[in-house]
């Protein structure tokens, strides 16, 4: 604030104390405002530097995406992620060709379809489906669906925590975030664009298929891609469900194991400092990564498909 | 489908229109169904298999015999303790960010990042923001793996929930009432503490009720921030280590060699876990439909 005060008489001073107290509500809210920012900077700040070191110096890039040899309490150690790298992305795979489908379905029906309280109360299942911890997905995994697939599917591997129980998993998890997502992208399509259609003696599924959907291309990419991100990002639920093992995966019933179970599953046992610590910050600075460039598409994607629209 | 008029038939292409149209809505109808069963098929199982052991002794004994027998009680607490500390931090910083985003931010550079940075928080994985919470509170602010630790571990985590449920309910309010406020000589802060917030109440309950039912549930980041397998005593302040409803499950049911008889504690505690979960939802969808039924402006 520059002083202003001799511009202004006394009496036109309005800076009393509702002056200040607003001043002072603008402040403590842009602190607020900005504390978004704050923390994604301290995030990647603090897992770049804890990781730093090693990265820089130690890790051979080669092998940490060549290697399938995960060893990191081994002698000498060796720290290949190629296995979690592609155990995470068919996970990924998977989990979207399970999850994409049935969400698209599930959002023409809901949004194109679906009338009234039978719309409403779809909706609701579909919130509370979202609202399933993690960890509870796990156990589902566990104890319900892998007793499941060892009985139906008998899997070479022996395990019934694998790819396609994961894949199962991590689908009906991040199905939710889709079919939202998706919704809001048919809803965002003009009504008259609707009535033009029928007008001209469309059905409703023709409507949908030649006008809604090419419209709303733009959003319904952007579900699939936050829908990818909720995938990578998984943690817990994937650790319990997909076997943990380190393996390429051949068949959907090999088990898999992903970068994020590997942290969780890791983590513990480091000592703060040691390469082991430091190997495992470089795993989530890879998912931070892969996760900020998706919400950045997916961001631009939205943005973009509204100012045209 | 009534019978048509005479002269009035179907021709055969929009018959077969007809039929497709019907033959799609069944499909997708049915991919709905699959989406949404298996909420209902989670909430069975776990009722069947957990719901005769949750007793009352369940939820007030301590847990015994290495884990494998007794109750959930320390686990309950430090659920409870956990959820407190988050609400603590990410109400009040939520609640000011979103007022700064709906009542002052101008459409600038800064206001863009800032939505950028919301978005972004909420996509990052779970495991990346313990890692921070390592990397950040145990170590560099020296909490050390305690409560205090792990709440604001899951306060960063939630923040995007109360900033978004929050600066949705404040742009709900028309700019009407701003105006006839400012009108009268108000101040911006004045309008918005006793027009903007006043109205929009509901919504802003809403997002704090979420953000209970996000960090009761969430296990990855209070792991290694907190959280512990096995702690015999109850916690006595926010430097202190807990259990908590959600390790605790992931630790019944992979850490622990269950013998015959106790097959049911893993289920028991995912019943647990999962009506507090949906319990707070319900209520946050019953507080926005009372909401949307009541406002009408």
């Amino acid at each position: 604030m520059t002083d202003r005060a001799p511009l202004i008489s006394a009496e036109l001073d309005r800076r009393d104390s509702s002056w200040w107290v607003d001043l002072a509500a603008r402040l403590l809210v842009f602190g607020g405002g900005i504390s978004a920012i704050v923390f994604v900077v301290g995030i990647f700040v603090f897992i770049t530097t804890q990781g730093l070191e090693f990265t820089l110096q130690r890790l051979d890039w080669a092998e940490f995406f060549t290697s399938i040899y995960w060893r990191p309490t081994g002698h000498p150690p060796t720290y290949g992620a190629l296995a979690l790298i592609v155990g995470t992305l068919s996970v990924t795979a998977v989990a979207m060709a399970i999850a994409v489908p049935l969400s698209f379905g599930a959002a023409i029906y809901i949004g194109e379809f679906a009338h009234g309280r039978q719309r409403e109360w779809l909706k609701i299942l579909i919130e509370l489906l979202a609202a399933v911890p993690s960890v509870v997905w796990g156990v589902i995994g566990l104890h319900l669906l892998s007793p499941l697939i060892q009985h139906y599917l008998q899997p070479a591997s022996g395990v019934g925590t694998n790819l396609l129980n994961a894949g199962i998993i991590l689908g009906l998890m991040a199905a939710p975030i889709i079919t939202t997502i998706a919704e809001d992208a048919l809803k965002a399509v003009p009504e008259t664009f609707r009535e033009a259609a029928e007008a001209l003696g469309a059905t409703r599924w023709q409507v949908v298929w030649r006008v809604v959907l090419p419209h709303a291309r733009p959003g319904l990419s952007a579900a699939v891609l936050l829908g990818v991100g909720r995938a990578v990002g998984e943690t817990i639920a994937v650790l319990m469900a997909s076997g943990h093992a380190i393996n390429l995966p051949k068949t959907l019933c090999d088990p898999v194991r992903a970068l994020t179970a590997t942290i969780a599953a890791e983590l513990g046992e480091t000592s703060a400092g040691s390469d082991h610590y430091q190997v495992l910050f470089t795993l989530g600075m890879l998912l931070f990564l892969i996760t900020f460039v998706i919400n950045l598409i997916a961001d631009r994607i939205v943005r973009g498909a509204r100012q045209r629209g | 489908m009534t019978e048509p008029a005479p002269g009035f038939g179907a021709t055969p292409l929009e018959g077969r229109n007809n039929a497709i149209q019907q033959g799609v809505k069944l499909l997708f109808g049915l991919m709905t169904v699959v989406l949404v069963l298996p909420v209902i098929a989670i909430l069975g199982t776990l009722v069947y298999e957990g719901g005769p052991a949750l007793t009352l002794g369940f939820f007030l004994d301590m847990p015994r015999n290495g884990m494998t027998e007794g109750g959930i009680f320390p686990a309950l607490i430090g659920t409870i303790w956990l959820t407190a500390g988050a609400l603590v931090v990410a109400v009040p910083l939520g609640i000011a960010a979103a007022i700064y985003l709906s009542e002052y931010a101008p459409d600038t550079m800064l206001t863009r990042t800032i939505n950028l940075a919301i978005i972004n928080l909420a996509g990052v994985p779970s495991i990346v923001h313990a890692l921070f919470g390592v990397g950040a509170f145990v170590y560099f602010l020296r909490f050390g793996t305690s409560i205090l630790a792990a709440s604001c571990t899951l306060a960063v985590m939630t923040l995007p929930v109360v900033i978004v449920a929050t600066r949705e309910s404040l742009q709900a309010v028309p700019r009407a009432f701003r105006e006839a406020c400012w009108s009268l000589g108000a101040t911006r802060w004045q309008t918005i503490a006793r027009i903007v917030l006043p109205n929009s109440g509901s919504g802003i309950l809403t997002g704090i009720i979420l953000v209970v039912s996000r960090a009761v549930g969430e296990t990855a980041p209070i792991m290694f921030t907190g959280a512990a397998f096995f702690v015999p005593f109850l916690p006595q302040g926010v430097f202190d280590q807990t259990m908590a409803l959600s390790l605790h499950l992931y630790n019944v049911s992979t850490q622990v060699n269950l013998g015959e008889g106790h097959k049911h504690l893993p289920f028991a505690v995912a019943l647990t876990l999962i009506l507090v979960v949906l319990a707070m939802n319900a209520l946050a969808i019953f507080f926005r439909m009372r909401l949307r039924g009541r406002k009408r402006w």
